[in-house]
């Protein structure tokens, strides 16, 4: 047996065990599917639509979920996410915006208009800001920037006008928002870098050539061409903002209270609960039936919004094929 | 990378040449610039404003943690169990975060590498059905978008089973607890999958097709070809992949909180030698610094910050050893594939 092992393979029984391990992958992933959504089913069951509605207090349900023992009643299943699903919303796209705009104005300078000495350094701190684990970030947040933000920024005047209603402490939107485009740019910054460098270098000389200036050449022309690959990186760049748990329920002050646009500038000082946040903090006490099951749901909800999101990047993707280009 | 195979004139296309020479570029720029319109020179402001702000947050991240991590890292923490004390001086370090940490690495990248490779040469050298390789590649894209909290959740699900009984602690009755060192990282390897296939993957496409043909024609077999060839060559490849796997498993929290204990000491289960610890909880690095921020339990920011210090010290070590590997056939530093963001 060990001898048969050890002489060369045939090219079929490579082509087979090699197809085999592939397809594994492809079994995790509808077993992924089918688990997550089997033990998510009771608190959809449960609640019905209105598990997506603002209903009663978010963490007073949690908090009964965990208390209602092995045998919960219906009436325990009871939860109106919607909450979370705010936060988890307002979080991505506030920090996709963010940094949107960010990495295209940083990527142009180290394609284009950087001194060589700079582009040296920028690009290691890059490739550095990518690297570092989110729990560092989130360490950050709530040692330096959320007391920063608390002691400095939010007056008395601004703690006292809602103090019926939430505490302010720092911990909050705004920390939450600027940390998680510190985490994500880099991303979005590497993918345009290679979408402005896939356009052919000729197309933007023929523009200065018609006597505009190079920021304009880069703007209208090399930019214009390579939207598909910036946007690509963006929604890539959102998807890691939209699952991210660690480093937000250490610096988002983890209440589940939907920050109301319409409170002026106190909004962004609001604390937030975001589904995948929530999952990290209550997963100690995820044997308790009930609360597991809505674990479960949120987490199917992620599951199937990183599915969206990677299909809109390959759709963004797809007309860059048009330039012989790889997004 | 090791081009031995490949000769020069096909490695590419020559990059385009650079006219002018970037110095006098550069002059023409400063001169001109007064004449651009308003709007021009606010872009222009902004670019410069956002490069120099990337600049100044990284090195300002780097030098804070050195800073903190200097002050608060004494090298008795790296070599003394932790103890739930209440006292600060008595908590003793984190030598089991440490030995976890790297526990979970190599158990994550050894299963992570197989795989990976395997699906990499087959997509690039069979993919037979082409549907189903397409299906294989966007699946592995899928994975990439997955939030580690959810794989973190499957895992507990999927390892919960009747079958996967004997890789974690079984209670009586006949409950599978799911947690343990072989759980997550099996787990882990997911998280690291994506990122060794990419690799691989751009690393075969870079092969000339002429080399695979010399092969046949010297009456070697497709298999022996990929074994004896192709593979050989796209050995920095794969250990790149390998590298920024490692730092992805290493910097991971999500399922060490949930898939790991996160417990403060390793706590091994059973009684065979060695297979007791894989089958126990522990915690890692990441989870210490959890644990110790304002936001966890213990609420030790100098410990956080020490074994945040050593937790950045291996990822980035990581990193540079992916430098060293890809110095010479590096363009851009910023390569996609590098940064795990396919």
């Amino acid at each position: 047996m060990l001898e048969r092992l050890r002489e060369p393979w045939t090219d079929q029984r490579a082509e087979r065990v090699l197809g085999a391990l592939a397809c594994l992958i492809l079994g995790v992933i509808v077993f992924m599917i089918v688990f997550v959504a089997v033990r998510a089913w009771p608190s959809f069951h449960a609640n019905g639509l209105s598990w997506f509605s603002a209903k009663g207090n978010v963490d007073v349900q949690l908090s009964r979920m965990v208390n209602s023992g092995a045998n919960p009643t219906p009436a325990d299943y009871q939860i109106g996410a919607w909450p979370l699903i705010y936060a988890t919303l307002l979080t991505t796209v506030l920090a996709a915006g963010l940094g949107l705009v960010f990495s295209t104005l940083s990527a142009i300078f180290i394609v284009e208009f950087a001194p060589e000495g700079i582009r040296r350094l920028i690009v290691p701190i890059v490739r550095l800001l990518a690297a570092v684990p989110s729990v560092i970030y989130g360490l950050i947040g709530i040692l330096v920037l959320a007391p920063f933000v608390g002691n400095h920024l939010i007056s008395q005047g601004r703690k006292k006008s809602v103090e019926f209603v939430i505490q302010l402490s720092g911990t909050s939107l705004l920390v939450a928002v600027v940390i998680l485009t510190i985490m994500i740019t880099p991303i979005m910054i590497a993918i345009t870098v290679d979408g402005l460098y896939a356009i052919p270098r000729s197309w933007k000389e023929g523009a200065v050539a018609l006597g505009v200036n190079r920021w304009r050449a880069m703007w209208t022309v090399t930019v214009r061409a390579a939207r598909p690959a910036i946007l690509a990186g963006a929604v890539l760049a959102t998807a890691r903002a939209f699952g991210e748990a660690i480093m937000i329920s250490m610096v988002s002050g983890s209440k589940g209270f939907a920050p109301n646009p319409a409170d002026g500038l106190t909004f962004i000082f609001e604390p937030v609960k975001t589904l995948a946040s929530n999952i990290v903090e209550n997963a100690e006490s995820i044997n308790a039936p009930a609360m597991r099951s809505t674990l479960y749901a949120m987490a199917l909800l992620l599951l199937l919004g990183g599915f969206g999101l990677s299909i809109a990047s390959w759709i963004a993707k797809q007309p860059l094929k048009k330039y012989g280009t790889r997004g | 990378m090791d081009r031995t195979l490949i000769p020069p004139e096909a490695a590419g296309p020559l990059p385009p040449l650079r006219t002018p020479p970037r110095q006098d570029r550069k002059r023409r720029v400063n001169e001109s610039i007064s004449t651009w319109r308003w709007t021009d020179r606010i872009g222009y402001g902004l670019m410069w404003a956002a490069g120099l702000l990337v600049c100044a947050i990284g090195i300002g991240i780097v030098l804070y943690m050195m800073f903190r991590g200097l002050q608060y890292l004494r090298p008795s923490l790296l070599f003394s169990h932790p103890q739930a004390e209440l006292d600060q001086s008595k908590t003793g370090g984190f030598l089991d975060p440490l030995l976890g940490t790297i526990l979970l690495t190599v158990l994550g990248i050894c299963l992570a590498v197989p795989l990976a490779v395997a699906a990499a040469t087959w997509i690039v050298e069979y993919a037979r059905p082409a549907w189903l390789a397409r299906i294989v590649d966007s699946g592995i894209e899928i994975i990439a978008g997955t939030p580690d909290i959810v794989i973190a959740l499957f895992g507990l699900v999927l390892f919960q089973q009747r079958i996967f009984g004997w890789m974690s602690f079984t209670a009586q009755g006949g409950a599978v607890f799911g947690r343990s060192f072989l759980t997550a990282g099996c787990m882990m390897s997911l998280i690291a999958l994506p990122m060794v296939f990419a690799s691989t993957r751009e690393g075969l496409q870079a092969i000339p097709s002429h080399v695979r043909e010399a092969s046949y024609a010297l009456g070697k077999t497709k298999a022996a070809t990929i074994r004896r060839v192709l593979l050989p060559s796209v050995k920095a490849n794969i250990s790149t992949g390998a590298a920024l796997g490692m730092g992805r498993i290493a910097g991971d929290t999500a399922i060490v909180v949930v898939l790991l204990g996160a417990t403060l000491t390793l706590s091994p289960e059973g009684s065979v030698p060695g297979l007791r610890v894989l089958k126990g909880t522990g915690g890692t690095l990441t989870s210490y610094v959890y644990n110790n921020s304002p936001a966890g339990e213990g609420n030790a920011p100098q410990k956080a910050y020490a074994a945040a210090f050593v937790l950045l010290l291996i990822v980035v070590g990581l990193n540079f050893v992916v430098d060293l590997i890809a110095r010479s056939s590096a363009k851009s530093g910023l390569e996609t594939s590098r940064l795990g963001a396919r």
